[in-house]
């Protein structure tokens, strides 16, 4: 079965989709849209330096994404320019050194596109085992910082006052973001991964309750783009990247109709004055 | 009957946390200095001030949010600490009801999640959207997640902030009940000493600084006090007389303990009419409520 390269890319789509809807509400949470496309950004760095030094794409990708990110945190402490403004320096300048770097090594013939876009053909049997064994990864890390990556969303200094790590807590989330990033890479493409990440959940928001059937709902509605996604892709030869994210924007669009969404929550909260 | 630190300093063992010539800055400006205080088992402090005065960032010094650049900062082995901070904003793409938030920071058995919220007068509100609670009421419910934890310390940053008169005396005298029932110690700030006076032991007034501190009618009365807020505010200690409450949800209950769906069934707006409307029950109205809810519900800056 894994012998068609549709079925690799299928199973490989949805395990993507399934780790990157919870991460992708907490992006959204903690509006962090930006901060997770500077670090997908910083992933083609990650790409010509593993070409450069013949590492692991894998590795290299997600190292990049986490020293970006710890460079953004600490940059932000010293508050010299607004968080808004540096991130736009490093994501376009993190995109651009990659681009140029890869262009420097005349020598290597990549697929840029493919890199940038996604690319379906490009699924190895070695990758579904990478993004599953990832994707897991992920999820067990999620479950077991749950409480913590909620209580530090609403706010650090409850969290901190009542006993809970939250620096740490946002550190070890950007760890398993970089790690989503280096593993999407290959499906959705460097531009697109927090499109995959956003969208999905934001698709959620109307039909969830709870934070954590928000997070459930992001991932099977991130799962429902990528199949529709990819069987697009396949019939109109269009890249998979571009083709999963119209599909998740369909379903974010469909999730808007007035009939979609009766959310009882929100009757419940009308009680409420304002 | 000026209270000292050093006085203090043998029952070490009674001190939940305690401050010694702490200080914080930021960008080359000193937010406080040289604050000194402890807070005991028991013991209600409230911190008054001015804005900037650096209460919040006190409040913070004291549990560890922030750390001192000057100074120490002693806390007990294992402080459980329930936190009410002045300014708190949820996404609101984040689903949150209020029992979600109750449990927020640890798990809690649904008879103590209840109680907490029934404590300050928001059962009815369990299963809200916590964006769709009005101000004070979202206040009821961060004060109920703090009680709920059953703390040792209670660090509440305004904590009736948007809620209105008369909840507001009610919510001082649940504080002041916890205290005594549950012993734990108490960090409050206000910035207003008229209300909390009757609640408070130790009143320690900031303004960068430790400005003045001691009982509430020691502080009320000293220079210190009087030229930074003025002598123009009556301080005498806050009573409160009602022959009927006027319950969270609506509601109202009677002296003699009844409990009625409004004053007057026919007038479900009676807080915007002058007095002296007809009762079916009988009472004369002292009709706070009204106005000061207008006034101080979108008051959270």
């Amino acid at each position: 079965m894994l012998d068609d390269f549709f079925t690799r890319a299928l199973i490989a789509g949805i395990g993507v989709a399934l780790t990157a809807g919870p991460l992708g509400c907490f992006v959204v949470w903690r509006r962090m849209a930006y901060f997770g496309d500077t670090m997908a950004h910083s992933a083609l760095l990650g790409v010509a330096l593993s070409l450069f030094f013949q590492i692991n794409l894998l590795i290299a990708v997600f190292g990049v994404a986490v020293v970006v990110s710890l460079l953004l945190l600490a940059l932000q402490r010293r508050q010299s320019l607004s968080a808004d403004a540096l991130l736009g320096i490093l994501s376009h300048s993190a995109l651009a050194i990659g681009l140029v770097l890869v262009a420097f090594m005349t020598w290597v013939r990549i697929d840029l596109i493919a890199f940038l876009f996604g690319d379906i053909l490009a699924v190895t049997r070695t990758d579904i085992a990478l993004i599953w064994g990832g994707g897991v990864l992920v999820l067990a890390a999620l479950v077991r910082l749950w409480r913590p990556l909620i209580a530090s969303t609403v706010s650090e200094d409850v969290a901190e006052a009542e006993g809970m790590k939250p620096a740490q807590t946002r550190l070890l989330f950007m760890l398993l973001m970089a790690l989503v990033i280096a593993i999407a890479m290959k499906i959705v493409g460097i531009m697109l991964i927090t499109a995959l990440l956003i969208i999905p959940a934001a698709t959620a928001r109307r039909f969830s309750a709870s934070p954590e059937l928000m997070a459930v709902l992001a991932s099977l509605i991130g799962a429902l783009a990528v199949i529709g996604g990819l069987f697009g892709s396949l019939s109109y030869d269009t890249p998979s990247g571009p083709s999963i994210v119209v599909a998740a924007l369909l379903l974010f669009i469909l999730s808007l109709l007035p009939a979609a969404g009766k959310n009882t929550a929100d009757r419940a909260g009308n009680q409420g004055v304002r | 009957m000026l209270m000292s630190n050093r006085a203090r300093r043998p029952k070490a063992e009674n001190q939940l946390v305690s401050l010694a010539n702490a200080g914080i800055r930021r960008d080359g400006r000193w937010l406080v200095r040289g604050v000194d205080f402890s807070i005991r088992r028991g013991e209600v402090v409230t911190l008054i001030g001015p804005n900037g005065a650096g209460k919040s960032t006190t409040a913070k010094l004291a549990i560890g949010v922030l750390r001192p650049d000057e100074g120490s900062v002693a806390r007990l082995a294992g402080l459980r600490v329930g936190y009410v901070p002045q300014k708190l904003a949820i996404d609101w793409t984040m689903p949150l009801s209020v029992r979600r938030l109750m449990r927020l920071t640890g798990p809690l058995a649904d008879a103590d999640l209840l109680a907490a919220l029934e404590s300050t007068g928001i059962p009815h509100l369990i299963d809200a959207e916590v964006r769709h609670l009005s101000g004070g009421e979202f206040q009821r419910a961060l004060l109920a997640r703090a009680i709920a934890r059953k703390p040792d310390l209670m660090v509440l940053d305004e904590p009736v902030q948007g809620v209105d008169f008369a909840g507001e005396s009610a919510l001082y005298d649940l504080i002041r009940s916890i205290r005594t029932t549950t012993g734990c110690g108490i960090l409050m700030i206000s910035h207003d000493l008229h209300m909390v006076m009757a609640g408070t032991d130790t009143v320690i007034c900031l303004n960068g600084h430790v400005c003045c501190r001691g009982t509430p009618e020691v502080v009320s009365q000293s220079a210190d006090y009087l030229k930074l807020f003025g002598n123009s505010r009556s301080l005498a200690v806050y009573n409160h007389h009602h022959d009927h409450t006027h319950l969270p949800d609506g509601r109202v209950m009677h002296g003699d303990g009844t409990v009625t769906d409004h004053c007057h069934p026919d007038d479900g707006h009676h807080h915007r009419d002058a007095h002296g409307h007809a009762h079916d029950h009988d009472h004369p109205h002292h009709h706070h409520h009204g106005d000061h809810a207008e006034a101080k519900g979108e008051g959270r800056a």
